[in-house]
This record gives C-alpha cells, sequence and structure tokens, in this order.
C-alpha cells in the first residue's frame, strides 16, 4: 500500500515514518506550513526543513502554506493531502499521534473523506518504551523547543539521548509533563533517521528563550556524508 | 492467559500498533499474561485454552473481517469470556445472527448507559471515543447496554459472558476493558 507521511519534521511524525517503511511502501512526506505561531495542527519552529529531511530520505515532498486559523487549516491539510493522492498514488495517510484526540480524529475524518486508509503506529504506545526505541534505532533528534516549566534554556539545541530521557523522566515525575512532548511541553527535530542516506547538520542556529518558553530555530543547515 | 485477537487486514499489519498493542498494554497492566494471535490463526481450541478472549478493533478503511463470518463461527460455542472492540463487537453481532448497517462516528462522542450492567456500573453517561463506519443490528440474543445518538455502543449476551462495546476503551476508558476482564473471570 502507498502511502504519505503527515511530516512536522519532529520525532513523532519520523519514527511513523519509519514504522510505515517496515510495513507498507511509503511514497512521499506532506507537510503543511502554518504563519501562525499558535496554530492547534501545524506550527512548529523548523518546519521548512522537512524538506532536507525529505531530501536525506530520498521521498518527495508535499508542502502546502496554512494561514492556521482554526479548523480551516483542517481545509489546507485535505488540500495537500489531495495533492499527494493525484502526485504520488497514495492509498493511505500516516500520522505520529501519541494521545492527541483532537488532531487524530480531524486526520481520521479527512482521511474518511477521502477514501483513504489512516495509519498511527505510535497512537497509546508506551511513552518510555518508544522515546528508548528511538535513541536505540539510531534516531538523531533535537530539542527545537520548550514551552513549559522546568525547561531550561540549555535545553535547546540538545540531542535527546539515554540522558535527556533520564531528565525527562525526572520531570516526568516533578513537574507532570509527558515524556514525549506530548502536551506540548517541547518540540524536536529530527537530524538523522535510519532511513536518511545522509545527516543533516546545522550549520546554524537562533536560540530565543525567556520565562520556560524558547526556540531553537535552525537558519542553515546542510546534508552531509553519515 | 488472554487470547487478544488481531482483526486487522493481516498478520502484523501496521495498524497492529493502533488497535492491537494498546489493548494488550491494559491488559498487561491487571497483571495478566496476554497471547496476540491474527483471526486467521483462532480457532476454538486456541480461544478455549485462554482464561479470556479479546477482540480488537481495525482502521476505519479495514473492512476485511467482515468477509469472512465462518472465521468467527468459534464464538457461538466458545466456553470462555469473550469481548469485542468495535469490529470485535461486530463480529460477535454476525455470529449470533445480527446485522450490519452503515453508520460512521468518528471522534469524542456521548455514550449513554440504557441497562444496569457490571460493565457501567454507576455510570449513566461518559464520553467515548468512536471510530467506525458500520454499527451492528443485535440480535435477540444480545441485550443493549449503551447507545450514542446514533447507534447501539455496547451489547451483552443475555446468558453467557459475551460483551462487546463499538467506541474503542484504549482511548480515555481502558477501565471498560479491566472491568470486563474482573468481573468475568471472578
Amino acid at each position: 500500500m502507498r502511502l504519505g507521511v503527515l511530516c512536522s519534521g519532529g520525532k513523532d511524525s519520523l519514527f511513523a515514518c519509519w514504522r510505515a517503511m517496515q510495513k507498507e511502501e511509503v511514497a512521499c512526506l506532506i507537510t503543511v506550513v502554518s504563519r501562525n505561531p499558535e496554530s492547534y495542527m501545524f506550527h512548529t519552529p523548523n518546519i521548512r526543513l522537512a524538506a532536507l529531511q525529505a531530501d536525506a530520505a530520498g521521498l518527495p515532498l508535499v508542502e502546502v502554506e496554512t494561514a492556521g486559523i482554526q479548523e480551516a487549516e483542517l481545509d489546507d491539510l485535505a488540500r495537500a493531502i489531495g495533492i499527494a493522492v493525484a502526485d504520488y498514488d497514495i492509498e493511505g495517510v500516516v500520522s505520529g499521534a501519541i494521545l492527541s484526540v483532537y488532531q487524530a480524529a480531524r486526520i481520521q475524518r479527512i482521511c474518511h473523506t477521502l477514501g483513504l486508509w489512516c495509519f498511527n503506529p505510535l497512537w497509546h504506545t508506551d511513552q518510555q518504551a518508544y522515546m528508548e526505541a528511538l535513541v536505540d534505532a539510531g534516531f538523531g533528534v533535537l530539542v527545537s523547543g520548550v514551552f513549559s516549566e522546568p525547561f531550561d534554556e540549555h535545553w535547546l539545541g540538545r540531542v535527546i539521548d539515554r540522558a535527556a530521557i533520564d531528565d525527562l523522566r525526572t520531570f516526568a515525575r516533578t513537574h507532570r509533563i509527558s515524556l514525549t512532548g506530548e502536551g506540548g511541553e517541547l518540540e524536536t527535530f529530527v537530524f538523522d533517521a535510519p532511513f536518511f542516506s545522509r545527516r543533516i547538520e546545522v550549520v546554524d542556529a537562533a536560540v530565543s528563550y525567556r520565562n520556560f518558553r524558547g526556540t531553537y530555530r535552525i537558519r542553515n543547515a546542510r546534508l552531509v556524508e553519515k | 492467559m488472554i487470547l487478544v485477537v488481531d482483526l486487522c487486514y493481516r498478520p502484523g499489519s501496521l495498524s497492529a500498533y493502533e488497535f492491537v498493542d494498546p489493548i494488550t498494554a491494559i491488559i498487561r497492566g491487571t497483571g495478566r499474561d496476554v497471547r496476540t494471535c491474527h483471526s486467521t490463526q483462532v480457532d476454538a481450541a486456541l480461544a478455549g485454552d485462554a482464561e479470556a478472549v479479546i477482540l480488537c478493533g481495525t482502521a476505519l478503511r479495514d473492512q476485511e473481517y467482515a468477509g469472512y463470518p465462518d472465521r468467527f463461527a468459534w464464538i457461538r460455542g466458545c466456553a470462555r469470556p469473550v469481548f469485542g472492540i468495535c469490529a470485535g463487537l461486530q463480529v460477535i453481532g454476525r455470529a449470533f445472527g445480527g446485522s450490519l448497517t452503515a453508520c460512521t462516528e468518528i471522534g469524542m462522542t456521548p455514550v449513554r448507559v440504557v441497562r444496569d450492567d457490571p460493565l457501567f456500573a454507576d455510570r449513566a453517561s461518559f464520553e467515548a471515543y468512536t471510530l467506525h463506519s458500520i454499527a451492528l443490528d443485535p440480535p435477540a440474543e444480545l441485550e443493549v447496554l449503551a447507545v450514542s445518538g446514533a447507534c447501539v455502543q455496547a451489547v451483552r449476551h443475555r446468558t453467557r459472558p459475551i460483551a462487546g462495546v463499538l467506541f474503542h476503551p484504549e482511548v480515555r476508558n481502558p477501565w471498560v476493558v479491566e472491568r470486563f476482564l474482573e468481573y468475568s473471570l471472578h
């Protein structure tokens, strides 16, 4: 079955992509770029770099822009998926949703309307096991945004490794964050994956941080040999 | 051992992460052992070896299971407790002579309990995650326990420990699976 993977550039969408590749054929990545920083569905600091990830994965990218107005942005997602159907003949869509009923139900409705399969291979996954599998499988993931206590600015650009997972587990206990950042506490960017032929090297990034909220905005990056 | 039956479109499918693994996690959380098998591999003997059998749901577009009703004929003679989720409810209903009808619900949906039953003890209503395009017209052997605005959401066999829900309890309502195991195994 040919599938399109909804890609925010973060760990969940690319891990879901990897799982999909092991069971079906991934035909393209699909990205919706929001102009609204408060978008419910699509905002993420380094979304423009999905093109570099698609290059690294050897996959075409379907990219559409949205004004990011709640609910109306779903029309833009449907448009993007429609382009993927027309251009790459996909029969289904993959998302990295873990717990968000808001996100999952909306994607399910769009797929149902378009007559497409919908897969959420991280749905209600064991978060600890998932984070460990991510590191063990060779994903290179850095923190590209923090949005809650107790994250300080040192987290911005930090690579998710075993030590980081240990720290996140502590925060989950002390501050009730979700281990995967599913509650919007943090966002990530994938610079390497088992299916990338080359990895992404960050050449220049701008850190902005204040009062437990900050972003690691990649201004320049390139593909390099692994 | 609780036997978890995967009804997805093929053994080891991409959908199993979504519709089977969360159910096995709920059961393991109760301290019970779990064995997972695809529906093509389950027969009366295998079901009979289990303490209870749970039939999982499938992707919205996945109706492969509905094309093979004979695959689930063992349910009629199963002496063990059997619980169905979404597609699982549908195959239980058909095994007892019920029919399927088109009905789509996606997302959080109000569910109203219409009959006192240990499965929903003390709850008159709750919100449940629905993901179906087919509903069950239950046969006489199954009584209706709960409904949404659109269709039947839960049934139970009138004399045997067999029940099912159309909604997905793995989302927000794992207590439904836990409660079925608790009261049907004691």
